[in-house]
């Protein structure tokens, strides 16, 4: 099917990294081969743990740090060679970084002064980037004087108030408690709706990753595992390092004995075949990892309903209100966990009975070895 | 089952207990804490308020011709100074003179009746032996006779002054002020006059050295804030160890660098820059020169404590929103460093008020400060009002300034370390 004129140009890239390559040292690449798009409007998630290249990756792209090789294009500017003033690039940072020595307007209006804008817009533009976060009447305090959620609206006001070409944000939650960090969670999210702006978020929270993004890149040792939408992302996981770094996780060892098209068949270390779709592995007698999700896996099934049914027998019970988080041995691994919802009075069963549980063969899926 | 000890005799006899136990419990706590306090305190009081105290008020208590002149300092309360005394002031003059050259103090009387007028002391000693001799008055033209200065109303009026057991002739003298025979305060003739001008020098050296210690150590402070701790650490070392030298070694160091014949010199010659060897030491250059190199650790050290509590992520905000590097260094990085700009150049002007060993030892005889002439009055001359008042008036200045400094920038937001 061919596109339309309008459709190809809301898809095209408007930050590109092309084979982008950092090292500090001169021995170990810290970002290695990096190609990503974002398109306009995109709130981008780089999800990772710490040291998987992502907030070197953003530090490039705001032009504090360069890359060792490859190029960004911002719009239709390459960023190569120019220094971060002349980005036009909005940041916020994981510490605020408000300057404590102005006030919450003069924090607001220095981009602005910055940039030459008359006094009388200054005015009328700060309050309304005051405004846009609630923070209209504070504008004379200092940043000592406000909570941590207040000082980071009034970094993001900041940020966004000279109007950038894209929003930088480096873990700017990080240091707020967590119901506070959920309010601004959503906050940022319904500020990048209503605004159209292009943000690029870094976050080691997964949770926040999945609640704000329109698609999320997971990092690792300095490559994007995978880029997709969150639910994307925690439903098709593409390699075992993302299956277990979003969301719960259990994990069978097996080796593959037969591949028919997408489905293969298992055999498990501790005993058991499992028939499961066959996403990254190799071929027949290559070592796997089964992923599936705990919330997925259904308790004394009936029989028939599902092609994978074990006997398992339960270890421990834990309950947590709206589940009841049930850890079972099953094929010789003891660490296997079943959510079980808390949607119809409590499990008839205690630590030590025996039950059966069994998946779906699309729930499991067939993974590399980590 | 757990017991819990209740008072028997219910509530408010339990209530009399509890505070007993409580005021036990708090005088051993007390009685520790004025125990860790009361060496330090002894000792302080002691060695340190009490002697500055004292040294205090030795500008304005000034009993020595009460206590040697008594007869004289009573018959000279009702003169009126219009002419010369009376003969019964002259009688108490020999009496008092006679008595005092008997203990051998006549010298005393004139060594502080020479501060107000020069000559007197040799006078006195001269009148103080003729007295002795003296058996049968009239006392007045004898006297004269002895010594003529007995004829000049103004000796009398000095006299009359230094009875008056507290003073305000110190102070007068510190600022270049002295009384005329008909005790009008009036300013030293120009020539005389050394104080003010010296009070002047202090302060334009401290101030001097207090902004090249500023301008030269800044940045090297924001150098050691912002290199990776391994690099700075070991450059901390280097501006540290100089700090850790006594005061005196410097000095002698620049001594041995700034002579004639010394190391900067033959540099000089060397690279020929200059044809024949100059003269640094003993100048106001050599002075200024090693109190910046003393002081400059002192100025640095609180600028750069305070630099490294400023985050890196300030900058990096800055220059994101569009600043360029000096824009956003001299709005966003310098305006956070100057409370310890701030408390170094305090530190620094304040300690190079008190210079003294320094300029001794490298100045020449202009470039001393107050101290050295505080020094002067209390070890060579022995005058301690002279010395009390030089003293008390630099303390006072200190104190002005550091209030000052309070107003504009706040004792609070100082930072030393």
């Amino acid at each position: 099917m061919a596109n339309t004129a309008a459709e190809d140009a809301a898809n095209a890239p408007y930050v590109r990294f092309t084979d982008v390559q950092k090292t500090y040292d001169g021995e170990k690449l810290v970002v290695r081969d990096l190609n990503l798009d974002i398109k306009k409007g995109e709130f981008l998630t780089m999800l990772g743990p710490s040291g998987s290249g992502k907030t070197t990756t953003l530090l490039m792209l705001a032009g504090f740090e360069v890359p060792t090789q490859g190029d960004i294009i911002l719009g239709d500017q390459s960023l190569k060679n120019m220094p971060p003033h002349k980005r036009d690039i909005g940041m916020v940072f994981q510490n605020y970084a408000l300057f404590p020595h102005m006030t919450v307007e003069e924090n607001c209006a220095f981009p602005l002064d910055v940039r030459k804008v008359g006094k009388a817009e200054i005015q009328t533009r700060v309050k309304r980037a005051l405004d846009m976060v609630q923070l209209g009447g504070y504008g004379k305090r200092r940043p000592g004087q406000l909570s941590g959620g207040q000082q980071q609206r009034v970094a993001v006001a900041r940020a966004l108030v000279f109007n950038p070409k894209l929003v930088l944000m480096d873990e700017p939650l990080g240091a707020l408690d967590r119901q506070l960090r959920e309010q601004m969670q959503l906050e940022i999210k319904h500020l990048h709706e209503r605004l159209g702006i292009t943000v690029v978020y870094v976050t080691h929270d997964q949770g926040e990753a999945l609640t704000m993004s329109n698609r999320i890149a997971v990092f690792n040792d300095g490559e994007v595992q995978q880029l997709a939408t969150p639910d994307t992302l925690y439903e098709e996981p593409q390699n075992s390092f993302v299956a277990q770094f979003i969301g719960e996780n259990n994990k069978l060892r097996g080796t593959v004995r037969s591949l028919n098209g997408t489905i293969c068949e298992v055999d498990v270390e501790g005993g058991g075949a499992v028939r499961a779709l066959a996403v990254r592995i190799g071929g027949v007698g290559s070592a796997t990892l089964l992923s599936l999700r705990p919330e997925r896996v259904k308790i004394n099934p009936p029989s028939g309903s599902v092609p994978n049914v074990f006997p398992a027998k339960v270890e421990e019970l834990i309950y947590l209100g709206d589940h009841i988080r049930t850890r079972v041995s099953v094929c010789g691994h003891d660490d296997f966990v079943v959510k079980v919802p808390n949607a119809e009075g409590r499990v008839p069963f205690q630590p030590g009975s025996a039950i059966t549980i069994g998946w779906k063969v699309e729930d499991c899926r067939a993974l590399d070895v980590l | 089952m757990v017991s819990t000890a209740v008072p028997a005799g219910g509530l408010i006899e339990g209530s009399a207990v509890l505070k007993s136990h409580l005021r036990r419990a708090e005088r051993t706590r007390k009685l520790r804490a004025v125990g860790l306090v009361l060496p330090l305190f002894l000792f302080i009081m002691v060695s340190f308020i009490i002697p500055i105290g004292v040294m205090l008020f030795q500008s304005i208590y000034d009993p020595d011709i009460r206590t040697l002149m008594p007869n004289t300092a009573a018959a000279l309360d009702t003169w009126d100074g219009a002419d010369l005394p009376d003969e019964t002031v002259f009688a108490a003059l020999v009496q008092d003179l006679a008595a005092a050259q008997k203990e051998k103090k006549a010298a005393l009387i004139g060594r502080r009746l020479n501060y107000e007028m020069s000559g007197l002391r040799s006078e006195l000693v001269k009148s103080g032996k003729a007295a002795m001799t003296m058996t049968a008055g009239p006392y007045k033209d004898q006297m004269i006779a002895v010594a003529p200065i007995w004829g000049d109303r103004a000796t009398w009026a000095v006299i009359k002054r230094a009875a008056r057991t507290y003073t305000p002739y110190y102070y007068l003298s510190s600022f270049d002020f002295e009384y005329t025979a008909d005790n009008d305060v009036v300013a030293v003739p120009e020539g005389q006059a050394v104080y003010k001008a010296v009070f002047v020098r202090t302060l334009g050296i401290s101030l001097l050295v207090t902004a090249l210690t500023l301008v030269l150590g800044f940045p090297v402070a924001y150098l050691l804030a912002t290199q990776p701790p391994r690099i700075a650490n070991l450059l901390l070392i280097l501006v540290l160890l100089p700090f850790w030298t006594s005061l005196l070694v410097r000095t002698t160091a620049w001594v041995v660098l700034l002579q004639t014949q010394g190391p900067i010199n033959d540099l000089l010659m060397l690279t020929g820059l200059v044809d024949e060897r100059v003269q640094l030491i003993f100048t106001r250059f050599g002075t200024i020169a090693a109190m910046t190199h003393i002081q400059l650790p002192f100025t640095l050290l609180p600028i750069y404590s305070v630099m490294k509590t400023i985050s890196p992520s300030h900058m990096r905000a800055a220059r994101s929103l569009g600043a360029n590097s000096f824009y956003a260094f001299a709005r966003v990085y310098f305006p956070q460093t100057l409370p310890g700009v701030a408390a170094g150049c305090l530190l620094t002007f304040i300690l190079c008020l008190g210079y003294y060993i320094t300029p001794a030892l490298v100045g020449g005889p202009t470039d001393q400060l107050i101290s050295t002439y505080i020094a002067l009055f209390t070890n060579s001359t022995v005058n301690w009002g002279m010395g009390s008042a030089l003293g008390t008036i630099l303390l006072a200045s200190t104190l002005v300034l550091y209030f000052v400094y309070n107003r504009l920038v706040g004792i609070d937001r100082m930072r030393l370390t």
